[in-house]
C-alpha cells in the first residue's frame, strides 16, 4: 500500500514540537550569543579588535571549506578530501612563485599563477570527485575517500616531503594584508559566504541544487540535469578548498604538506551540522554554517582563553554536534 | 482450515484500508490472492505475517487463534513469506542463507559440515543442484527465490507466500519455480501465491481470492472462474466521477503528433505500437505489470529502450534523457507522486517552477516576479488549496499535490502530455476536477498520452485506448467502440501463442 493518501490537517504543532522548531531554526544563533555574553562576563580583555581578529582570522579558513561542503551536502552527497586537496594547493603555490617547477621572470605574473594554478587544481580533482560519484555511481564518502588518502600523499610526493618555507609579501597578502583595516582573509571569507547564500537564493544552480538533493528522481524527471549538478557542487567545494589552503600556507610563511588542512574535513562538516543544514540534503543553510563555525571557534576560543586545554576543547566541540543534529532530528521527527 | 483470516478491518491515519477483509486456506491449497494496485492484498498480508497490527478481525491459523506482533513470530509459526526483493544476504553462501541465524552448531560454533549437508539435503528435494557454498549473488533471481523458498521449508513452513514471484523470472524459470510450488503442495505446504499474470494463476493455483477496496470480493475455484469474470470481479465498478460525453477529438488523420511503434525493454516492454494524434486524449490500458508505465517511462526517455522508435510531430527522436523530451515540449506526470514527482521539502512555487525553471534564469538568477506571476495563476487557475505559495508542498493533500504538478507541466506550454495515473489516491471530487482539466486542454490542442487503471476514467475522457498486456500492444479501440466490456477482454488477453 503505497499510494494511501495521508493528507495531513494543518493540526498545531505540540508545544514540545514547536520548541523544538524553535530551538532548531535559531539554536546555534542564540548559542552564539549566549557564549559572546558569557565572555562578556568572564573572558579578559574579550572585547577587543584584537580578539575579534584574532577569531575571525581562525575561522576564515573553515568558513570558507565549509561553505562548498554546505552546497555539496545539500545535494545529499559529502566531501571528505577538502583536507586534502588544501594541502595540495598549500604545497603547489610556493613551488609556483619560487620557480620549483618552472622559473617565472616576472615576480607579478609568479605570484598571479601561485593564485590560480594551485585553485584551478584542486577545483579539478572536486570535478574528479563529482566524475567518480555521477558516472561510476560511487557512494559520495567512499568516492571523495580517494582523494583524502591519495591527496595529502600527492602533496608530499610534490614537495619530497620537505617544509617549504617562503617570504613573499604579495603572496602573503591573503593571509596577512588589510583590506580598509579588515583582514584579507575575513574579506574573502565574507565574499564566499555572501555569494554562496545568493547561489542557493536567487540562482537557478541554487534551487537545482536543493531539489537534486530533496528528491533526486524527481528532479531528473523534471529535466534538472542532476549529473550536471553535482559534479558542479563538488568542483565548487574543491576549488574553495584551494584558497583555503593558500591561506593558510600565506598565513604560516610555510607550506608542511603533513599538516596543511589536517583534519578540516570533519571541522567543515561540524560547522555545517551545527549550522542546521541536514545532512541528509535537500536543504543548505549557508548562513547557518557561518554561525555553527563561527560557535566552534568561539566555544574552542572561550575555553582556552580560560585555561582550559585544547583536547577538552575537542570534547565540548563533539558534544555540540551531538546536541544539534539531536535537536534537528527532533524537530523534524515531532 | 490452514488458515481462515475473517472481518479483519484496518485503517491508516483515518482512512479504511481493510473493511471486513478475510481470506481462507486449506492445507496444501495453492491460493491465488489478485486485486488492483489499493485493493489491500499487501495490507492484509502484512496483517497475516505480523508486520501490521489489525484493527479489528481474528486469524486462525493452523488450529489455534494467533495474534503475531512481528514477522519473526508468525516466522517461528510456520509462514514464510518471500518477498519480491528477496531478504536475504547476496555475499554470503547459499548454505548460510538456508540457516541465517540457525546454524547448526557443535562446541558453539558453526558446524559448516552440517550446514552443508543441511543445505544439500533441503535443495535436492526441489532438484536444484547447485554448489551450496558459493555465494548467492553468484545465482540468478529464481535461484535465489528458490533458496528463499527452502530456508522457509527448513523452518518448517506450513505456509509460503509468495509476492509477484514471478515479475522477474523469465518463462523457463517461471517454470521451475512451478515445480517448487508443486513440490511442496505435495508435502502438504500451502501457498498463497500474488501474481497479475492470469496465466500464470490459471497453470498453477488451486483457488482465488478476489479484492477489491479494501473487500475480499470473490472467491472461487480457478476451474469455474473465466479470465473474463475474473478482471470484472478485480476492477468491479467504482461511483463514476463524471460524465461521460464525447469530446470533439483531436484531428483525424494526417500525421500523429507521437507515434511509437514496436517499443521493447527487458521483459516488462516487449513490443508497444500506439500514436497520439494532435489534440487526441489517448488512454493506455493494461493491468498492473502490462508495461504501461514503463511505455511511458520508454517515451519520455527516463529508462532506454532496447528497441523500436519513437516518432514525434513526424520525426524520429532519440531522447538521451528527459531534459531532451522536455526540451521537445513533452511533460511527464508519473504515477508515483511521492517517489518521483515531488520534492517535499520544497515550497508550492519551488515544485510548481522546477521544470519551467531554465526558462526563468535571467543571467543566472531567477526571475522571482515571473516565477510568482506563473504560480499565482495556476493556483487559481487549477484551484490548488494551500496555505500560501511558499507552504511546503507535503503538507498539501493528494489532490493539491496533483494539481501542482501538473501546473509544473502545464506552465511550460507542452504539445505532448503523458499522465499516468493522474486520479490516483486523490478523492472523487478532486478526480472529477482533475478529469475534466485535461479534457479542457485537449481542446486547446494538447496531445494527451493517459494511463489509467480506471476504465471508466478511459471511457469518459480518452478518444481511443490502446490496451496492453503482458508488455504487448495487444488492442486498440476507437471512441465509439469503447466499452468496459470490451476492454476488460482485452486486458485478460494473454498472448499464448506468442510466448
Amino acid at each position: 500500500m503505497t499510494t494511501l493518501d495521508t493528507a495531513k490537517p494543518a493540526e498545531a504543532p505540540s508545544p514540545r514540537r514547536a520548541t523544538l522548531v524553535w530551538v532548531s531554526r535559531y539554536g546555534t544563533f542564540v548559542a552564539f550569543l549566549a557564549l559572546i555574553l558569557f565572555n562578556l562576563a568572564v573572558t579578559p580583555n574579550f572585547v577587543s579588535l584584537q580578539t575579534l581578529n584574532v577569531n575571525l582570522t581562525q575561522v576564515a579558513t573553515i568558513v570558507i571549506v565549509a561553505t562548498g561542503m554546505t552546497l555539496v551536502i545539500a545535494t545529499g552527497g559529502i566531501d571528505l578530501s577538502v583536507g586534502s586537496l588544501m594541502a595540495i594547493a598549500g604545497a603547489l603555490a610556493p613551488m609556483v612563485f619560487l620557480g620549483t617547477i618552472v622559473p617565472i621572470a616576472s615576480p607579478v605574473l609568479a605570484v598571479a599563477l601561485a593564485f590560480v594554478v594551485p585553485v584551478a587544481v584542486a577545483g579539478a580533482l572536486g570535478w574528479f570527485n563529482g566524475v567518480l560519484i555521477t558516472r561510476y555511481s560511487i557512494q559520495p564518502i567512499v568516492a571523495t575517500l580517494v582523494l583524502f588518502i591519495a591527496g595529502r600523499g600527492i602533496a608530499q610526493v610534490l614537495t619530497n616531503g620537505n617544509l617549504q618555507v617562503f617570504r613573499n609579501e604579495a603572496f602573503q597578502f591573503i593571509a596577512l594584508g588589510r583590506v580598509f583595516g579588515i583582514p584579507a582573509q575575513v574579506v574573502i571569507m565574507a565574499v564566499v559566504v555572501a555569494a554562496a547564500a545568493f547561489l542557493i537564493r536567487r540562482t537557478g544552480l541554487g534551487r537545482q541544487i536543493i531539489a537534486v538533493g530533496g528528491n533526486e528522481e524527481a528532479a531528473r524527471l523534471a529535466g534538472i540535469p542532476s549529473v550536471r549538478v553535482k559534479r558542479l557542487v563538488y568542483t565548487i567545494s574543491g576549488l574553495l578548498a584551494g584558497v583555503a589552503g593558500l591561506i593558510v600556507v600565506a598565513r604560516n610563511s610555510a607550506s608542511d604538506a603533513n599538516l596543511v588542512g589536517l583534519g578540516m574535513e570533519l571541522d567543515a562538516i561540524a560547522a555545517v551540522a551545527v549550522g542546521g543544514t541536514l545532512l541528509t540534503g535537500g536543504r543548505a543553510n549557508i548562513l547557518g554554517t557561518l554561525l555553527g563555525a563561527c560557535v566552534i571557534q568561539l566555544v574552542r576560543y572561550t575555553l582556552l582563553a580560560n585555561g582550559v586545554p585544547d583536547a577538552a576543547a575537542l570534547i565540548v566541540k563533539a558534544g555540540l554536534i551531538v546536541a544539534a543534529v539531536f535537536i534537528q532530528q527532533r524537530a523534524e521527527r515531532g | 482450515m490452514l488458515l481462515s483470516m475473517t472481518g479483519i478491518d484496518k485503517s491508516f491515519s483515518g482512512v479504511q484500508v481493510l473493511v471486513a477483509a478475510g481470506l481462507e486456506i486449506e492445507p496444501g491449497e495453492v491460493m491465488a490472492l489478485v486485486g488492483q494496485n489499493g485493493a489491500g492484498k499487501s495490507t492484509l498480508i502484512k496483517i497475516l505475517t505480523g508486520a501490521y497490527r489489525r484493527d479489528a478481525g481474528s486469524i486462525v491459523f493452523n488450529g489455534g487463534e494467533v495474534d503475531f506482533s512481528s514477522p519473526a513470530e508468525s516466522q517461528a509459526a510456520g509462514i514464510a513469506t518471500i518477498y519480491q526483493e528477496i531478504n536475504l544476504a547476496p555475499h554470503r553462501s547459499v548454505a548460510e542463507n538456508i540457516f541465517l541465524a540457525r546454524e547448526p552448531r557443535r562446541f558453539g560454533l558453526v558446524d559448516r559440515r552440517a550446514l552443508r549437508a543441511g543445505a544439500r539435503a533441503v535443495l535436492e528435494r526441489f532438484k536444484l543442484d547447485i554448489d551450496v557454498e558459493r555465494p548467492l549473488e553468484d545465482f540468478g533471481t529464481a535461484t535465489r527465490q528458490m533458496v528463499a523458498i527452502a530456508r522457509g521449508v527448513t523452518q518448517n513452513a506450513r505456509l509460503v507466500i509468495m509476492d509477484e514471484p514471478t515479475s522477474s523470472l523469465d518463462e523457463r524459470e517461471v517454470a521451475v519455480l512451478f515445480d517448487t510450488v508443486r513440490t511442496l503442495k505435495a508435502d502438504g505446504v500451502a501457498t498463497i501465491f500474488i501474481s497479475h499474470r492470469l496465466d500464470e494463476l490459471y497453470a498453477i493455483c488451486d483457488r482465488v481470492t478476489i479484492m477489491r477496496d479494501g473487500r475480499t470480493v470473490a472467491v472461487s475455484p480457478m476451474r469455474d472462474i473465466g479470465k473474463l469474470q475474473l478482471v470484472r470481479a478485480m476492477l468491479g465498478k467504482e461511483l463514476t466521477a463524471f460524465t461521460a460525453s464525447q469530446r470533439g477529438g483531436g484531428e483525424a488523420g494526417g500525421t500523429p503528433f507521437l507515434d511509437v511503434s514496436h517499443l521493447t525493454s527487458g521483459l516488462r516492454v516487449r513490443d508497444v505500437t500506439l500514436a497520439v494524434g494532435r489534440g487526441e486524449i489517448a488512454g493506455l490500458a493494461g493491468l498492473l505489470g502490462s508495461g504501461r508505465t514503463e511505455t511511458a517511462r520508454l517515451i519520455y526517455a527516463a529508462d532506454r529502450k532496447d528497441a523500436g522508435s519513437v516518432r514525434v510531430d513526424g520525426a524520429e527522436r532519440h531522447y538521451a534523457g528527459p531534459a531532451d523530451a522536455i526540451a521537445d515540449g513533452i511533460g511527464f506526470v508519473s504515477e508515483d507522486r511521492k517517489v518521483e514527482g515531488i520534492v517535499p521539502d520544497m515550497s508550492v512555487r519551488e515544485n510548481m517552477t522546477l521544470a519551467v525553471l531554465p526558462r526563468l534564469i535571467r543571467q543566472g538568477v531567477v526571475d522571482q516576479a515571473e516565477q510568482q506571476r506563473i504560480v499565482e495563476s495556476y493556483v487559481k487557475a487549477l484551484g490548488i488549496k494551500c496555505a500560501s505559495p511558499e507552504q511546503p508542498i507535503r503538507e498539501l493533500s493528494g489532490g493539491n499535490q496533483q494539481k501542482v504538478l501538473l501546473a509544473r507541466w502545464l506552465c511550460m506550454n507542452p504539445r505532448l502530455l503523458i499522465v499516468d495515473e493522474p486520479t490516483r489516491g486523490i478523492d472523487v471530487g478532486a478526480k472529477a476536477e482533475i478529469l475534466k482539466l485535461i479534457r479542457g486542454l485537449a481542446d486547446e490542442g494538447l496531445s494527451v498520452l493517459m494511463i489509467s487503471s480506471e476504465l471508466e476514467e478511459l471511457i469518459a475522457a480518452a478518444d481511443h485506448v490502446t490496451v496492453l498486456s503482458d508488455g504487448r500492444s495487444v488492442d486498440r479501440f476507437a471512441a465509439g467502440e469503447l466499452s468496459e466490456d470490451r476492454l476488460m477482454a482485452a486486458m485478460a488477453h494473454q498472448d499464448d501463442e506468442a510466448a
